[in-house]
């Protein structure tokens, strides 16, 4: 029987000819993160095991992210447990100010290649599956395993194939595209499932754009987000890639648990409501609402990338933030800090009345950079509105594209972006 | 010998955001992380808990992100198994590889309520709701999965395998 994309690079990392869905498999794994988080958890168990040295450290990355440069005294003694390991162990690490968040750092530098199995201690590891690997986010433990041995233990999951036909309209973007998804199918719509993203819609569009998609494939469940390998990805991997890569292509007859659908042209711009991700509401619906808000968030892993701050940029440009508001920007790694320094986006963000800062994840988790007291709303770019994520749990988020993020901190309240161009 | 104690029921979805928000991921010690056990989610769960009760919740508890914190905060918190419809995917391994049990169980979710005493029977996966008299069986563990809460979690089990090697 054929294989799909996720089954075939997972049969090739454990010596078998086939895989199918359920199959129990040990699984090699071509590289392994942890954050300042989880790394802790993940070194302690490490040492439980009575084992001196990790696999490889040249495959094995430590990426502070979460809560630095730090921001309490406990928060600091995690980080330096983890920089701690990394200098014993000689495997690789970002110190705080060269680094930024995972997700986007690590394969903007080329560390993880298409073909890949790569597991990380963090959920939104699967965002990297966008350049055609098996990404997978895992627990401390796991990783701890994984980081040890060189292996995982896995379920070889079902692939559910999502379809976008047509081409995106005008402020409809990719994280459009992906609550618009989540909506549809339900925050447990792709449990222990692949998400294998293609169509016409997807085509044009830049790797950073897909990575949106990926990412939030954690939202719905998903254990992996998986797009086919194109010229667009070659030509992202092929000037920063550390190792050779795998292409791998699903066979014809491959079996997909089920097949999703959309006509890209009919999707709107769409705001995920509190408190969940899955609470997709058109724009249009939201406006009429007149939704007052007091901060927005544009950065994360979900849409901190150099294409996401230009969109907001767009909205931004010789405006003011409005009265009463404020609005962190924050760009995902040190790389596309230094580019938005270059590029005059440091400089606009600020001269419109943004706090804007040194790459972290902040924010996004209430960690600090940007928590929110009792009562208080924030439209943010990130991937999650849960109760309590980014502060009191009687603050509410709203998760949009950045072009709305921007557009709401102009006009102070939930609007379309065309409404303060 | 099986499991025994009071229900804590809660919905669909319960993230691990609100099982223990990220303003207490700045340290790793269980009884810190278990004063905070299900915070945002039940401000009362903490106070309310005693050793051996058992947390039953609709489909997809433990979504969100892969914190391990969640998983040890319940256990901490004296949880001896946690009953639910479905789990998310990464809390269900790291709820395996710590060796919290966890049972899927829907008859079982819909027949308790907050307050029931439960008896649970990791082995067999038979569940009896001890306050109404009623019985439910959970999906059985595939066998690999037993193994490693037999072992006492995915360290133990790696550590021994290790050493056989060796």
């Amino acid at each position: 029987m054929g294989m799909t994309i996720a089954e075939k690079i997972l049969a090739a990392h454990c010596d078998r000819r086939e895989v199918q869905p359920g199959d129990l498999i040990n699984c090699r794994v071509d590289f392994v993160m942890a954050n300042d988080v989880t790394a802790p958890l993940a070194i302690q168990e490490f040492r439980k095991l009575g084992v001196a040295r990790v696999f490889d450290p040249q495959r094995v990355a430590l990426v502070p992210s979460h809560f630095v440069p730090n921001k309490d005294i406990q928060s600091a003694a995690q980080a330096k447990t983890m920089r701690e390991f990394a200098r014993e162990q000689g495997c690789i690490y970002f110190e705080q100010g060269q680094a930024g968040i995972e997700h986007i750092l690590l394969p903007s530098r080329g560390y993880v290649v298409p073909g890949d199995v790569y597991v990380g201690a963090d959920s939104h590891t699967v965002t990297v599956g966008a350049l055609g690997a098996f990404a997978c986010g895992m627990g401390s433990t796991d990783v701890a395993i994984a980081m040890a041995t060189g292996e995982i233990w896995m379920r070889v999951p079902p692939t559910l194939r999502f379809i976008y036909h047509g081409r995106l309209n005008r402020w409809v973007d990719s994280k459009d595209l992906i609550l618009h998804t989540i909506g549809q199918i339900g925050t447990d719509g792709a449990l222990y499932a692949v998400m294998q993203f293609e169509g016409e819609a997807l085509r044009d569009m830049s790797v950073n754009a897909r990575f949106t998609m990926t990412n939030m494939v954690a939202e719905a469940g998903g254990k992996a987000g998986l797009m086919p390998v194109d010229q667009v990805t070659l030509d992202y991997v092929r000037p920063v890639a550390r190792r050779q890569w795998t292409i791998y292509e699903p066979d014809p007859d491959c079996q997909y648990a089920a097949t999703h659908e959309f006509d890209a042209s009919k999707i709107e711009t769409t705001v995920a409501l509190p408190f969940s991700p899955g609470n997709a509401v058109l724009l249009s619906e939201v406006v009429k609402q007149d939704i007052k808000i007091d901060q927005v968030f544009i950065g994360s892993c979900t849409n901190g990338r150099l294409e996401d701050l230009q969109e907001a940029a767009e909205i931004m440009r010789g405006k003011k933030v409005a009265p009463w508001v404020r609005c962190i920007v924050i760009p995902a790694t040190q790389d596309i800090y230094l580019q938005t320094l270059k590029n005059g986006l440091a400089e606009l963000f600020t001269e419109a009345g943004c706090a804007f800062s040194t790459a972290t994840c902040g924010p996004c988790l209430g960690g600090y950079m940007g928590v929110l007291a009792e009562g208080e709303r924030c439209v943010s770019t990130s991937n999650r509105n849960f109760r309590g994520r980014m502060g009191h749990p009687n603050a509410e988020v709203y998760l949009a594209n950045p072009a709305v993020a921007a557009a709401a901190a102009i006009a102070g309240r939930i609007v379309h972006p065309e409404e303060v161009l | 010998m099986p499991l025994r104690g009071h229900v804590h029921k809660y919905g669909a979805d319960v993230n691990t955001d609100v099982i223990i928000p990220a303003r207490y991921l700045n340290t790793t010690d269980p009884q810190e992380l278990a004063q905070h056990c299900m915070e945002d989610e039940d401000p009362e769960f903490v106070r309310r808990v005693r050793p051996g009760d058992i947390v039953v919740a609709d489909t997809n508890f433990g979504c969100g992100s892969s914190r391990e914190h969640a998983p040890i905060a319940i256990k901490a918190a004296g949880v001896s198994c946690v009953v639910a419809k479905s789990f998310a995917r990464i809390f269900y391994r790291n709820a395996i590889n710590m060796a919290l049990p966890i049972l899927e169980c829907e008859e079982a979710v819909d027949g308790s309520d907050s307050g029931d005493k439960l008896e649970v029977d990791l082995e067999s996966g038979a569940i009896r709701n001890l306050t109404r008299g009623t019985a439910f069986q959970a999906k059985p563990f595939p066998d690999f999965m037993l193994e490693l809460l037999r072992a006492g979690g995915l360290v133990e089990y790696t550590r021994r395998r290790l050493a056989e090697k060796a």
